[in-house]
Parts: structure tokens; sequence; C-alpha cells
């Protein structure tokens, strides 16, 4: 493991732990030697020019997509080449960069569904409504409902998830990942499309979260307001490799990230404006 | 909430009870439902059970499949085949047979699903050469052991009246021919559902026809020489009754209800809905589709077994792949998704066609009702292109939300209201 990722950790156990993960499709090297490690609790980003391989590296661990080479640990079990499901019951869980809901189905079911691997009874119980059914049945949907109540969305538990306004579907989507009470969360560039106004309210979501489900979250953003505001370490990526990794601080003064975002020259360029304005 | 429920109850099984009772009544008085009425209505019953077994899996679970009409032929032909020996030949020898293959079989898959869950990463076709190579090994044992069993089961049941024996092998054949395409369709299906839907419909495709070509040389190739290949199958009883047919009909409504609407049937929906969220949101996308077909086709199979004994005639043209798509075109027509429009779709499908067209048409014309039909088909898809019903279901078939639950005062407001106590 590199050494600049080494960070403060206060004695926290590391969650997470992606070792040289590579990810090669044909000739192409989408993600190469990725390295990263993540602490309970944690709240880290990840960001980089478009095709840098960061979804990649969302689709690996989330088992989407089966690593080239490397391994990937979460809680001291190596999770490389597991299913997708397998994965999530474990305790990972995401959201994705277009919103993924179930469009036709309501809002309560959306969440419904994701309890499904604690439905706690079986097909038979179901077909034949029995006692069982009908008691498991009434818990889950009450578990659904005071669920969709922390995030405000009770009221709406009959709405077809398609005729939520965007910003309820986003929460709805970060709702339902997180009914399956995952311990770590992959958040794919959740302020996308998103006005201010919006983007303040989801960044007040995620610290909320975080506290309420004692959560570590890793999550891909573009605007970097989100980043830098919420954010507490960084690690840029370009193509397919890590170019920088720190402090929200130490990112946005470093030229390789500077270069990455605007092309070469650029980190000389942005050191002269900035001389420029300190002299003015 | 509990109480509603129970009301729609009482009005679904209300009433089906008057609807079975009023077309017993017709049929057994002979009024208004003469034998060619009530045959089409026991077609109409049947139609509907394959297509809501279609409509649990490409429907509900967004699998495009062709292959149901295969699953139908499979049923007819074995149901047929048991109930054959038996009427004709006092011989138990198909049921001893298929029921002992079907048990040892379905024992087997299920045995093996929990030993093979365990290996990771196991792929499907590794799978399927375990469960294939299981079945085979099994059918061979069932076959001289069915064929050791058949004396002694033949002794029983010919001790019993005949009316009471033949029902008997009746049931138990249409319940075995049901697991029969069952097993044959998971089978098919674990290799098969691993292709994406598109693919996934031809190769189903490729299954009706290799159904078809098997029983059109059923009496060369397989060797089952009363079932008489191209020339059809004669001699089976005339045994399905509206009741037994309407029966089967109200579980296969009721099962899929039930199914419908609990936690697994919301993964089944899941699937169709958005596959790769539903992987995400931790549902096993490979076992419900795999578990889907499986039920769908044990319906196709009840269907089969059912048909069989309407006419007591079979011919393989019935299941031919052109009318693989008489069922696909029924929950088309009805509203994919929606049981209630199946149900429609299904008795209109064969009142109209195979009735109402047959008798208005002038003599000679019969022929002008795959016209008229096609036209009719054409136009409601260009008024109603979800389907006549779309999603909508009656109120038994339909899931209720659950009331809101009564909100508990917030923090703030429990301190008010302990302030306002301390003032007074």
């Amino acid at each position: 493991m590199s050494n600049n990722n080494l960070q403060p950790t206060n004695g926290r156990q590391p969650i997470l732990e992606i070792q040289e993960l590579t990810m090669q499709f044909g000739g192409l090297r989408a993600v190469n030697n990725f390295d990263l490690v993540l602490h309970e609790n944690d709240l880290q980003g990840l960001i980089g020019p478009n095709g840098a391989g960061k979804t990649t590296v969302f689709n690996m661990i989330t088992g989407v997509y089966t690593p080239t080479a490397g391994r990937i640990i979460f809680q001291g079990q190596d999770i490389t080449g597991l299913e997708p499901f397998e994965i999530n019951h474990m305790g990972i869980a995401r959201t994705f960069q277009n919103i993924r809901l179930f469009p036709n189905l309501t809002v309560l079911d959306n969440v419904r569904i994701a309890y499904h691997a604690h439905a706690g009874y079986s097909m038979n119980d179901g077909i034949l409504r029995n006692a069982r059914f009908n008691q498991k049945e009434r818990e889950l949907t009450e578990k659904t409902q005071d669920f969709l109540a922390i995030f405000n969305l009770q009221d709406r538990q009959g709405t077809i998830a398609k005729n939520l306004p965007y910003g309820e579907q986003r929460r709805l989507e970060i709702a339902r990942a997180l009914a399956a009470d995952p311990k770590l969360l992959l958040l794919d560039e959740p302020a996308a499309g998103m006005n201010p106004a919006e983007i303040v309210s989801l960044m007040d979501l995620i610290h909320f979260i975080r506290d309420r489900f004692k959560l570590t979250i890793l999550l891909i953003e573009h605007q970097m307001r989100v980043v830098m505001g919420i954010c507490e370490r960084i690690t840029v990526m370009d193509f397919g490799q890590v170019i920088a990794r720190g402090t929200p601080q130490e990112i946005q003064s470093d030229p390789k990230v500077i270069e990455a975002y605007l092309g070469p020259g650029a980190a000389a360029l942005s050191e002269k404006f900035r001389r420029k304005r300190a002299l003015s | 909430m509990f109480k509603k429920i129970s009301r729609e109850h009482v009005i679904f099984f209300g009433g089906a009870l008057v609807v079975f009772l009023l077309i017993q009544l017709g049929i057994s008085l002979g009024i208004v439902i003469n034998d060619f009425w009530s045959t089409i209505l026991r077609i109409g019953a049947v139609m509907a059970i394959v297509s809501l077994g279609l409509n649990l899996i490409y429907g509900f679970n967004g699998q495009f499949s062709l292959g149901q009409w295969g699953f139908y032929a499979l049923g007819a032909y074995t149901a047929a085949d048991i109930t054959y020996r038996w009427y004709n030949d006092q011989s138990a020898l198909g049921l001893t047979i298929v029921f002992l293959g079907v048990i040892m079989v379905g024992v087997a898959i299920l045995y093996l699903r929990t030993v093979l869950s365990r290996i990771r990463g196991l792929d499907a076709l590794s799978a399927f050469t375990v469960y294939f190579a299981a079945t085979l090994i099994l059918g061979i044992v069932a076959f001289y052991a069915g064929r050791a069993l058949d004396a002694p089961v033949s002794s029983i049941l010919i001790t019993l009246p005949d009316a009471v024996s033949m029902q008997i092998v009746f049931i138990l054949a249409v319940l075995v021919a049901a697991l029969f395409a069952a097993e044959v369709s998971f089978l098919f299906g674990l290799p098969v559902l691993m292709l994406g839907s598109d693919y996934f419909g031809i190769a189903t495709l490729g299954f009706t026809i290799i159904v078809k070509v098997l029983l059109d040389n059923s009496d060369t190739m397989l060797g089952f020489e009363e079932m008489k290949g191209a020339r059809g199958m004669i001699g089976i009883p005339k045994i399905t009754s509206w009741f037994w047919v309407f029966l089967a009909l109200i579980l296969v409504v009721v099962i899929m209800r039930n199914l419908l609407h609990s936690s697994y049937g919301r993964a089944i929906i899941a699937v169709r809905e958005d596959e790769i969220a539903a992987k995400a949101m931790g549902v096993d996308v490979a076992e419900y589709k795999i578990l889907t077909f499986v039920i769908g086709s044990l319906f196709a199979g009840l269907a089969g077994g059912l048909y069989a004994h309407i006419n007591g005639f079979l011919h393989p043209n019935t299941f031919n792949f052109i009318k693989s798509f008489d069922p696909m075109i029924i929950i088309v027509l009805g509203g994919l998704g929606s049981m209630t429009g199946t149900l429609a779709a299904s008795f209109t499908w064969a009142i109209l066609l195979e009735g109402v067209l047959r008798l208005v048409l002038p003599q000679g014309f019969e022929l002008w009702r795959y016209v008229v039909y096609p036209l009719i088909l054409l136009l409601i898809m260009l008024l109603r292109p979800k389907g006549i019903f779309g999603d909508y279901e009656m109120p038994y078939l339909r899931q209720l939300l659950p009331p809101l639950r009564k909100k508990e005062p917030e923090p703030v407001e429990q301190a008010q209201s302990k302030l306002s106590e301390a003032a007074q």
C-alpha cells in the first residue's frame, strides 16, 4: 500500500481495503492498481475527470464487474468476485449515477424490496397466507413506514416512484439503499442534476444519515461544492490511476489535480493567477 | 385494513361461486349452454391458466418467453398418456413411472439446490450438468421401479368403482403432468435464462418447435405408439368437467395473487423493473428468474393436462409455434401485469374467436375469423397500447396500501405540552 494513503484513524478499524485493483476491458485498462482504505465512519470522496474510472471502481466493489486483478476486502472478508446480491447482503449498498428506482412501483414497495432478504417467511408461507406471513409482513411494512418517515417520505408511500419529483427520487434511492442496514454506502454522483437549494439539503442529508446509521460513505461527485464541503478525505483518479490523495485543502492546491482537470500547464497558470490576486 | 381485505375475499369468492353455479346449472340442465358452449367455456378457463402462467413470466418478471406453449403440450401429452393407459388397458404403468420420476427428480433438484448454492462461483452450465445427470439417473430408476409397481397399483385401483379410479388417475395425471412440465422448464431454463430477454425469447421459441417435432414423431422417435405421431392421439377419456377446470383456475389465481403480494412477488417484479437495481438491492436475480419460469410452466403443464381431457383428442398441430402466440396475444391484449386483464381476455378470446365468430360467419367462411381477429387486435393495440385493462386489477387482486402510521409527537411538541402542563 502506498504511503500517501496513511491517515489519522484514531484507532478505528478499516472497513474496506482495496488492494491493487485492476480492470481491463479488452485493450483498455480502465482502472490500474487502485488502492484505497476506508475506516469506520469515514466520509471519503472519489473524484476525477470523466472517464477516469470512478464508476468502474464502484462497479467492482459492488460485484457488477469482476476485477482483472487485485483484491477487495470488506470487514476482513475477501469479497472479490462475489455476486452483487451477495455483496449487498454483506452490508454494502449503493446508489446509481442515473437514478435507478423501480419506476412503476410505489415508494413503499421500492423500500420493501430492499428488505426482501430479511422478510423472515418462506415462499410457501406467502402462498398459504398463514399467521407467520401475516405477522412478518406487518412487521416489515411497519418498519418500512417508520423508515420512510425518517426521510420524510411517509406521506408518499402510495406514490408511483417515477412520478416523484427529482429531489425526492434521489432521497428515495438513498433511503432504499439504507433500508437493508448496510455498513458501507457508495453514492455515485448524488448531486447530479440538482439545483443549489437541493444540493444544500442533500449535503445535510448525507451528514445526517452518516450519524444516524453509523455509516461509512464513499462518494463520487463532480460538484466541487459537495466534495469540498463534506468529504474528509479525497482520492483523485485520472486515466484509471490514483494521482492524489488528501484533505480537500491539499487536493485543491495539488498541481497534478489541477492539470488533470484543466490540462497541462494549467497548474502554472493558476499559481500565477493566485499570486496576482494576492498582490492586488 | 384486515376488515377490508375480508370483504374483498367475500366478494371474490362469492362471485366465483355464483359464476360457477350458474354455468354448472346451465350445463347440467342444458339451458343456454349446450355441449359446444360448455367446451368453449372450459377451453377459455384452460387458456386463462396458461396465460396467467405466461403473464407471471413476461408481465410480472419481464422475461419474453414463447416456450409456454411447449410446456402446455408437454403437460397435455403426459397427462393424456397416463389416463389413456388406464382407460384403455387398465394399466397404471404411465402413472407409476411418471409419478415416481417426477417426485424423485423434484426432491433431487431441491436437495441439489441447497448443496450447489454453497459452492461459490459455480457457473450455470456446470450446475445444469449436475442436475441433468441426476435427472437422467433418476429417470432410469423411475422407469424400472415404475414397471415393478405397475401390477400392485393397478390391482388396488381396479378394486375401486370405475368412475372413482378414473377420477383418481385423472387428478394424479394432471398434477404429475404439471410437475413434469415444471421440472423440464427448470432444466431448460437454467442455462437459457442467462441470456438476455430477446435471446431468451428465441431460445424458448426453439423449445416449442422441438416439442412440436417430437410430438409429430412421437410414435417413431419416442416410441409411444399410442400417441400416433402426426395422426393425432385418440381415445383419451373426456373427463375434464367444468368443476375441475374452474377449481384449477381459482387455485391458480389465488396462488398467483398470494405469491405476487408477498416479498417474493415484489422481488419478482423488481427484476422486471430494473435488473441492475434489483441485484444491487440484494435480490438474487437469476434465482427469481428461474423460480418464475418454473411456476409459469407449472401452470402451463396443469392447463395442458386439463385441455387433453376436454375433447379426448390431441393433435401436434394444436401445439405448433404459430399457436404459441395465442397466450402471448391474450396477455398483451388484457394488459401485461394485470391478472384481471388476462382472465377477461382469455374468456373473451375463447368465446369470441372459437364461439361467436364460428357461428356468425357464414358456412365456408369460418377461416375468416383469422382475419377478423388480427384486425381486432390491431385496433386495440392502436387505441389502447397498454392492453384493455392496463394495470388495473379487481379489488381482490389489488395490492392494498397499509394505512399510514400515526406519527409520534415531535420532541418539540412534547416539550411544549410539558410546559403547558407545568403552567396549569
